[in-house]
């Protein structure tokens, strides 16, 4: 039920946004994420986006846990 | 979408496995309190991969779930008017009321329509300005300030026929009801995800600031799960008790304070009723005075009283993972997802629907 796919945004109209997810193009609410901007990931739940979605920090932090699991358990 | 990837890494899975292993010493009962972790825990694999002494137990994570019949069955009353056209997320079709279900009022003939977003709710409330547009409104964090943007805009473009039978749930207090039943004894939480992308960090502190218990924020993918998982077991080896963040990506630490804004201008916390479970304070929204012309119940005087749940079901305490869907007695026989007597069984991230998509029997 709380399920939520990123997205991005290609378009903003208003308060409502066209994003891409896997190549196919949704119109969602942006009543509650009024500051995304184009080109930016957002979460989609039921119909709204939900919140943006940090792409280099999925990265970078990714690359942090690395290392420091890495030397825990080395 | 190259983050995502990453996170469905076999090799970094694959690591991350041995890790856990490396450092688990202790006995440890983990509970997930979101179906869609529930969901992905099985699809993956995840909980007979892990060493035997981490035993990954399943919560009253999926709103369809922990809808008491006497919401179902306000629904259903509400449904049976002719001025009325009932809307429902799908999962809710065949959860069975008291007496009946949305999916045999649909077959008798009511006009109940399947929406994606409360957006196309209002959007038939437009569109039918003779009719009553009711929406029937469950969910979470997640989902509860969608319906409040649905309320606003109806009332910004002034309709007067569109109104929600309110059965939403507040996720932290729930937690804390579990943390309170001695019977249970959680070692840590796996905490939602998407829930905490809206409500943040602070509303878990309790968990470990009261209780000592340790707390993951934590996402979907594999490599997020086992993640969480690895900073769990890594605060109870050590003794600690935090909240933590996995899902950093999508949680920052103060969630979205502009959609529980929006969330709090129409709704304030009220306590309610869980399935099976019973009352928990402060778990509850009920629309504020200035709203509660949105109130479907209250517009049409329905009045529920004789709402009973099945005897034999054992969702209630499957939902606080004092049983598995194995210990219930109608799992497999009686209720299955074809015909599903209770709502674990019904919603696709319901716990019982999971154990028997992935193929748990009995032996």
């Amino acid at each position: 039920m709380c399920l939520a796919v990123p997205a991005r945004i290609t378009e903003i109209r208003g308060n409502v946004a066209e994003v891409e997810v896997a190549g196919v193009i949704k119109t969602v609410g942006l009543d509650l994420v009024p500051e995304a901007k184009v080109g930016e990931y957002v979460l989609v739940h039921a119909g709204f986006a939900i919140q943006t979605v940090d792409e280099e920090e999925a990265l970078k932090t990714l690359e942090l846990f690395k290392e420091i699991m890495a030397h825990e358990v080395s | 979408m190259k983050f995502l990837s990453a996170y469905r890494d076999a090799a970094l899975a694959r690591s991350i496995l041995d890790a856990i292993r490396k450092i688990s010493k202790k006995e440890s009962k983990l509970m997930e309190v979101c179906g869609t972790h529930t969901v992905a825990i099985f699809r993956h694999g995840i909980r007979d991969l892990l060493p035997q002494n981490i035993t990954l137990i399943s919560g009253p994570g999926c709103p369809v779930c922990v809808t008491p019949n006497r919401h179902v069955d306000e629904a259903i009353e509400l449904c049976r008017r002719p001025d009325v056209i009932l809307t429902t997320y799908g999962d809710m079709m065949k959860v069975p009321g008291s007496e009946s279900s949305l999916a045999a009022e649909k077959a008798a003939g009511a006009d109940i329509r399947i929406v994606y977003s409360t957006m196309e709710a209002v959007d038939l409330a437009r569109e039918n300005p003779d009719r009553e547009v009711v929406f029937f409104a469950i969910g979470f964090e997640t989902t509860s300030p969608t319906i409040a943007a649905a309320i606003l805009r109806a009332e910004r473009e002034g309709l007067d026929n569109f109104t929600v039978v309110g059965a939403q749930k507040l996720v932290p207090e729930a937690i804390r009801a579990l943390l309170s039943d001695d019977r249970i004894g959680i070692d840590g939480f796996i905490c939602p995800g998407h829930v905490s992308a809206l409500i943040g960090v602070k509303p878990y502190e309790f968990i470990a600031g009261e209780f000592g218990i340790p707390a993951v924020i934590t996402g979907f993918e594999p490599v997020d799960i086992l993640q969480g998982i690895y900073m769990l077991v890594r605060q109870i080896e050590k003794g600690e008790a935090r909240v933590e963040i996995q899902y950093n990506r999508s949680v920052p630490s103060e969630g979205n304070p502009h959609a529980m804004d929006l969330l709090f201008k129409v709704f304030e916390v009220t306590d309610a009723l869980w399935r099976g479970i019973g009352c928990i304070p402060g778990t509850g929204l009920k629309l504020r005075p200035e709203y509660r012309k949105y109130d479907a119940v209250k517009k049409f005087g329905i009045e529920i009283t004789d709402d009973r749940e099945h005897p034999g079901c054992k969702c209630g305490d499957i939902l606080r993972g004092l049983k598995t869907p194995l210990e219930c007695g109608l799992y497999g026989t009686a209720c299955l997802p074809e015909r599903p007597v209770g709502p674990c069984m019904v919603s696709v991230e319901g716990t019982c629907a999971a154990y028997y998509k992935y193929g748990k029997r009995r032996e």
